[in-house]
């Protein structure tokens, strides 16, 4: 049992011990840490190092099988989310909990007041809203229905509705991985304002240089215990990384391209736009076998566009798109799949798989039509469960077994099964959208060296991702897309990110028009 | 249709109205109160049945009227009970678990009437709901005979939208509840209970369809026969869509729906009668409300976890 003790004041919060099992599995191993008033603790961890699960059980949403939670020095009753909430502990989850048709101030009065009365109180409710909104930095219209408000504002709503309870501890689980990086830095103005006003924040990540940026202390998670607690200041993203890990880490280094044919050829493109996203306007693409074609760009800028015409989604509706030489007619999804191209979509649960599908379902969904997952109309499950077994042998999908529902995966694994079924099709095209997005660090390594390897067999990867240091890591040419447009092939080492930085801002494109 | 006309300007015709809109408010009411929650209850049909057979009972029984609205509304509570365990903490099926209901209340009450009246061969009447004037009001020309010579279980029903919208929209209760269809997480991470609140609701809006098949036994008809509810649970499903989940929409779509019944009666009564089929007119309420819905339900704010079993822990 590791035990660290905050070096200031009587700590807000104590955990001692804390041990939960999942049948078999342990996620919570003897975990003890203190947190001080106006202490900023990152908790620091890998998918499925027991974060959520160890948050859950100081919240009361699970009750752990041993161990207690103290807050202001009196113990938790385990399993209730009220005692936790009463005692002035606040909780913004991963996915938000809100009510998407009601209005921001029915979200924030929700089960603030007791049951059985009469009235609301809306007025004094929305003064105190707004002293709360000006007070933290943050900003957003009380009246407005939640489904009208971005992603960054609802997780204003969810801090301002644990402010509201006057909450003295914050909890924010993987608060930035929905957010842009402006959003993120105004996220960290308001933390910074919360802990100025005395409260304290665990700060749930796995993002290194927001954990360095935020953080006053670093709590790292590796397989339900406690790997290490160490003072931010006094360390580095490398060290994190390796405690986090429990290895070395070696980021990937791909060797020179031998770009070869162009494989894929959009010529003067245009498509439809995506509802308040803009379609493609003119837009010209080589993708040329050996090679990684990065495209940067501001999200909602054509990215999707671009994916869901090469995926066979969308139609264009001026120009024209060539696969080896070849002018495409009839374009679909099973076109594309035919023509082999290999699809790793943005959002992995939404598209990428079925959720209550088995592995070995979610494996063969491209190609269950054909031989060997079935014959003359029939299904050969056990062909399709050989190949589901295959894809989770060779590119280590953790997982109890084939015929376990995907919806029980963490991130990462699921995503090395989608990377599994497209390049055991041996695609000539892979257009990868955000496929490391929301993956640990091993993943992330994993999903990227798989890439790699796949253009040094000679595939065209398009990457399409929003995070500038991988597109320059990986990519052997650089587009940049704003507003629809793209711009011309920058070759690797050309470009520095702030200059790519000004094309994402759609400078360059005007005198290049 | 000058015939027409002279309907709609005869006093009675929207007396008849009200009437007829009433066990169609409280059902709505009930249906809406368990929508809101998240809960589909297509017990409603058959908690009508044993809401006007229980009701009825009791009066025949001795119990004064208002007695009567209670054992009904109590019949209501209990399979509103059932169909709480199974769909809220059970998770199981709304459309089974309603369906189900249905017909065990249904049966329930069919079977209680042979039990408690073996030798009967025609229903016994008992003495209804008598209309009742407000002072000042009531004798108004026109407007008086026509909303406000009804029994007090019709202005009963006016009152309760009245009530069920206050608590819904002015209410620390009611936001929880209207919270719990939307999204159950977001209530429970606030520390309520999901299970208590959808059950709550279903059990309550279960009783207000009990009491609206109460007013079919006890206020407009004076005894109790088989198929008497005749699929106005069923209409009061759809009068909840057409409503948008808003009582007073909901309490619209049922004035309507009784605007149209009572002018399809009259209807079959005048020269149009001797052209088609009295079925035909029959049909008119229920085409047209086909049609209003068709119109209304593509705006409809549906409660975001309707129908969605909540377990928790479970994302």
């Amino acid at each position: 049992m590791t035990s660290e003790t905050a070096a200031q004041g009587d700590p807000v919060l104590r955990l001692s011990g804390i041990t939960k099992r999942f049948g078999a599995l342990v996620a919570n191993d003897g975990i003890s840490f203190d947190l001080a008033r106006g202490e900023v603790i990152a908790l620091l961890g890998e998918n499925g190092a027991g974060k959520t699960t160890l948050m859950n059980i100081l919240f009361g949403h699970y009750s752990a099988d041993a161990g207690s939670v103290e807050v202001f020095g009196q113990t938790l009753p385990p399993g209730q989310p009220g005692a936790a909430l009463k005692a002035g502990v606040g909780m913004v989850h991963q996915h938000f909990t809100l009510a998407d048709n009601m209005s921001v101030m029915d979200n924030i009065l929700l089960g603030t007041e007791p049951l059985w009365r009469l009235g609301l109180g809306r007025r004094a409710a929305r003064a105190r809203v707004a002293a709360l909104s000006r007070d933290f930095g943050l900003e957003v219209d009380p009246d407005e229905t939640i489904a009208a408000l971005s992603v960054g504002e609802r997780q204003r709503v969810e801090i301002l509705k644990a402010l509201y309870r006057d909450a003295k501890i914050l909890i924010l689980d993987e608060p930035t991985a929905v957010l842009t990086p402006q959003e993120t830095n105004a996220l960290f103005l308001t933390l910074r304002k919360a802990v100025a006003l005395g409260l304290s924040v665990i700060f749930i990540s796995h993002k290194l240089h927001e954990v360095m940026a935020i953080s006053s202390r670093v709590l790292v998670l590796r397989h339900g215990r406690l790997a290490g607690s160490v003072v931010a200041a006094e360390t580095d993203r490398q060290k994190l990384a390796e405690l986090m890990v429990g290895a070395e880490i070696t980021p990937p280094a791909p060797s020179k391209a031998t770009p070869g044919a162009p494989l894929l050829v959009l010529d003067r493109v245009a498509t439809e736009p995506q509802g308040q996203r803009p379609g493609l306007h003119d837009v010209s693409l080589s993708l040329r076998a050996g090679q990684i074609t990065g495209l940067a760009g501001v999200s909602g800028n054509g990215q999707g566009a671009l994916a869901d015409l090469l995926s066979g989604l969308a139609l264009p509706t001026e120009g024209s798109l060539e696969i080896v030489g070849e002018r495409v007619t009839g374009w679909s999804p099973r076109a594309a799949i035919a023509a082999g191209i290999g699809r790793i979509p943005e959002d992995r649960h939404r598209t990428g798989t079925i959720a209550d599908f088995t592995l070995t379902e979610n494996a063969i969904l491209e190609t269950y039509a054909q031989a060997p997952a079935s014959r003359r109309g029939w299904m050969d499950w056990r062909a399709a469960r050989e190949r589901a077994e295959d894809i989770i042998a060779q590119y280590d999908v953790r997982c109890p077994g084939p015929q376990t529902r995907i919806r029980l995966l963490s991130g990462g694994n699921m995503q090395k099964l989608i990377l599994g079924r497209v390049l055991q099709g041996n695609p000539r095209v892979i257009i990868a959208n955000q496929p490391v997005r929301g993956l640990d660090i091993g993943a992330v390594t994993y999903v990227q060296n798989q890439l790699i390897k796949a253009r040094d067999a000679g595939a065209a990867v398009l990457l399409i991702s929003e995070d500038l240091d991988e597109i320059l890591t990986l990519s052997d040419v650089i587009h940049v897309i704003s507003e629809g447009r793209l711009s011309r092939g920058f070759p690797r080492g050309t470009m520095k990110p702030a200059d790519l930085g000004q094309w994402m801002a759609g400078q360059g494109f005007d005198h290049a028009a | 249709m000058s015939e027409i006309v002279d309907i709609l300007i005869s006093a009675s015709f929207w007396a008849a109205v009200l009437r007829i809109a009433s066990p169609l408010i409280f059902a709505t009411m009930g249906e809406l109160i368990c929508e809101r929650a998240g809960v589909l209850n297509l017990g409603i049909e058959g908690i009508m049945v044993i809401g006007a057979f229980a009701g009825w009972i009791a009066v025949y029984a001795g119990l004064p009227l208002w007695g009567g609205v209670a054992v009904a509304m109590l019949s209501g509570m209990f399979f509103g009970l059932i169909h709480a365990v199974l769909t809220v903490p059970f998770g199981l099926s709304q459309h089974v678990v309603g369906i189900g209901i249905t017909l065990l209340a249904t049966s329930s009450a069919y079977y209680a009437y042979r039990l408690s009246l073996p030798e009967v061969s025609s229903p016994p009447r008992i003495e209804p709901f008598q209309p009742i004037d407000i002072p000042g009001l009531s004798d108004l020309p026109f407007v008086g005979p026509a909303l406000f010579s009804q029994t007090p279980l019709t202005y009963f029903a006016f009152f309760t939208v009245l009530v069920v919208a206050l608590v819904l929209y002015r209410t620390p209760l009611g936001l929880a509840l209207r919270a719990v269809g939307e999204n159950p997480s977001a209530v429970e991470a606030q520390g309520l209970s999901v299970t208590a609140l959808r059950m709550g609701a279903v059990i309550v809006g279960s009783g207000l369809m009990a009491v609206g098949g109460a007013f079919l036994t006890i206020s407009a008809f004076s005894s109790f026969f088989f198929e008497m509810v005749n699929g106005r649970g069923w209409i009061c499903i759809a009068l909840v869509v057409f409503g948008a989940w808003s009582p007073s929409r909901a309490l619209l779509g049922a004035l309507l729906f009784a605007a149209f019944d009572a002018l399809q009666v009259r209807l079959q009564q005048t020269s149009y009668g001797t052209l088609v089929p009295y079925q035909v007119f029959l049909m008119i309420p229920y085409i047209l409300s086909i049609l209003a819905l068709i119109l209304m339900s593509r705006r409809a704010n549906v409660p975001a976890a309707l129908m969605t079993p909540y377990n928790r822990g479970e994302r």
